[in-house]
């Protein structure tokens, strides 16, 4: 095989002789579905985007009106969450299955904690009257939040089955397909956040 | 890296704990810098220019080390890097677009 036919299948920067054995972590459907999700989110941040450029004024003044505080909390406990995710898959890698089930279980409860945090924040919105009527930057704020609200939710049952297996001891060198699986779809979660997060509450 | 098998045919993906630790110490300190920009209420090219420079970087680490995409076949990290990189220039586009003439 030449250099230039495989080079799409080889780690940047490397050079093919030498090069490491490349494995995809997890199922290699689970990549398909992250893939659809990103383009599904990033047509939803762009529309956000291009909505804000023709409302300036309105976006700026009522995201002051957003609590930047709580959305800064929600990152870093999706990003503790992801980071217990890595220990938890680290340790089945080294045959420690049992041992990961902690982690996991503190991933979770990271997770639950975003969904406190999160419903506190709506039920002030809703509160103050806010829906998804009462302006266009609502519209988009409630419905942005909210998809990902949903994939925290399911992200947050998947690594409960994680922890199950993990607790049971199934994980280990020879069986991380689960757990990769499920962890990969865990950080798209947080990636997605990431970008969320500045977009919708701080850029002005 | 080691493993604990050495039979097994897996080949880790995730790095040392050691490594996830420094990178989620970054991501952390990176959040709070994001977060006080908002604070303060700074605004402007610039300063978003920062903001979603810095998303990148973050989301960089949590895709090739978190996801573990380092090691994957060349085609994963660039399509996600690609999808990351493209959402920013467009977010970067559409907030120029905004600016006042």
């Amino acid at each position: 095989m030449t250099a230039r036919s495989d080079a799409l299948f080889l780690p940047a920067g490397q050079p093919t002789e030498a090069r490491p054995a490349l494995r995809l972590p997890g199922d290699l459907a689970i990549w398909w579905f992250i893939l659809a999700e990103l383009l599904v989110f990033g047509v939803f941040f762009v529309a956000y985007a291009f909505a804000r450029a023709n409302n300036v004024e309105l976006f700026n003044a009522e995201q002051a009106a957003l609590d930047r505080d709580a959305g800064a909390i929600n990152t870093a406990l999706l990003l503790a969450s992801s980071y217990l995710v890595v220990r938890a898959v680290q340790l089945a890698e080294a045959g420690r299955s049992r041992a990961a089930a902690p982690w996991i279980l503190g991933a979770i409860a990271c997770g639950l904690g975003f969904v406190a945090v999160k419903l506190w924040e709506y039920a002030i919105k809703l509160g103050e009257g806010v829906s998804l009527a009462s302006s266009t930057f609502h519209m988009f704020y409630i419905s942005l939040t909210f998809f990902h609200f949903m994939h925290v939710l399911l992200g947050l049952v998947i690594l409960g089955a994680l922890w199950v297996n993990a607790r049971s001891g199934r994980y280990g060198p020879d069986n991380m397909n689960g757990i990769e699986t499920g962890a990969a779809y865990w950080h798209m979660v947080d990636l997605v956040w990431l970008i969320l997060f500045p977009l919708v509450y701080v850029m002005r | 890296m080691t493993n604990s098998h050495s039979t097994s045919t897996h080949l880790p993906a995730h790095g040392t704990p050691r490594r996830a630790t420094a990178i989620w110490v970054a991501l952390m300190a990176a959040t709070l810098f994001t977060w006080a920009v908002g604070e303060r209420g700074d605004a402007g090219p610039l300063v978003v220019t920062v903001l979603f420079a810095l998303a990148f970087a973050k989301g960089t680490f949590v895709i090739l080390d978190f996801m573990g995409l380092r090691q994957a076949p060349r085609l994963w990290p660039l399509l996600t890097l690609g999808w990351m990189a493209l959402v920013c220039a467009a977010i970067g586009l559409a907030y120029w677009k905004g600016l006042p003439t």
